[in-house]
């Protein structure tokens, strides 16, 4: 079993709020990412996958066909846009980093048939990230 | 769905690897230039990468106020621009990275209830780091 990482880079804007709590419980929550006007990072992904080396073409995957599904399935969706007001998953859930990494798996999954899908990384900043396994993914909501 | 959060800190401190049980030609020999007399110094970068459901109230694993606290107060402030060899954990035990990864795992383990403790890692310097996920992880 060999693993094979591409990264890619995005930047995008969010705030965290949960139409639930009352503008006490937000703040108090989610302290400065509570601002309604959001604010934004460069956020890095790594996607991993795993798989045997083809014996024919020495791949576990083809890269470019790697870096196409991630250009459309995720930079496409996700980059220069706010989260909260332009990405789906996001109408109902809170932005946060936890929930990328899981909608940026769930995205991913259904299209890589080549190699199986092993880790999806998301760094929010270099001292913050967030990774989602394929093992964790039984029962996704 | 559960998910695994990474928060990076970073703290300088001296130490020195020297062990009592041994000579000093032992412990030059073992050591090298990590048994100088005078010590020496680094900026550790400690990773802290707990785990669990993701809240669907809050979308997040653990509130990153609660581990920040934790850290600063138990790991920082206890180590930050100290010498490791006069705290009273590294009195009998050589304070290598090894045995500091050990140190804050129990630390953090037995401070932080808000998420599962996957692992700590500890990079000493760019070319070198360690990991300890507990002995039955």
């Amino acid at each position: 079993m060999v693993y094979l990482t591409r990264k890619a880079e995005f930047s995008a804007s969010h705030y965290y709020h949960n139409p639930e709590f009352s503008p006490e419980q937000n703040l108090r929550t989610f302290g400065k990412c509570n601002n309604p006007n959001g604010h934004g990072h460069n956020y890095t992904l790594e996607v991993t996958v795993k798989g045997a080396v083809d014996p024919k073409s020495g791949f576990v995957i083809d890269l470019k066909q790697l870096k196409e599904v991630m250009n459309r399935e995720v930079l496409d969706a996700l980059d220069h846009r706010f989260l909260n007001q332009e990405v789906p998953e996001f109408f109902t859930k809170i932005p946060t980093t936890e929930n990328l990494a899981i909608a940026i798996w769930q995205r991913l999954l259904p299209k890589l048939n080549a190699a199986s899908l092993h880790r999806v990384r998301v760094y929010e900043t270099p001292d913050l990230f967030v990774d989602v396994y394929g093992e964790d993914a039984q029962g996704a909501a | 769905m559960k998910a695994h959060l990474t928060r990076c800190y970073i703290f300088s401190a001296s130490h020195r690897l020297h062990s009592d049980e041994m000579s000093a030609e032992q412990n030059r020999a073992t050591y090298g230039k990590c048994n100088n007399p005078y010590g020496h110094g680094h900026n550790y970068r400690v990773e802290v990468t707990v785990s669990g459901p993701v809240d669907p109230e809050t979308g997040m694993v653990c509130n990153l106020v609660d581990l920040d606290g934790l850290v600063h107060r138990e790991i920082l402030e206890r180590y930050d621009h100290q010498n490791l060899n006069l705290l009273p954990e590294f009195r009998q035990r050589v304070p290598t990275t090894e045995n500091l990864c050990i140190t804050i795992y129990e630390i953090v383990k037995r401070g932080f209830c808000k998420a599962h403790l996957e692992k700590i890692r500890i990079e000493e310097t760019m070319m070198n780091s360690f990991e300890y996920s507990g002995e039955n992880d």
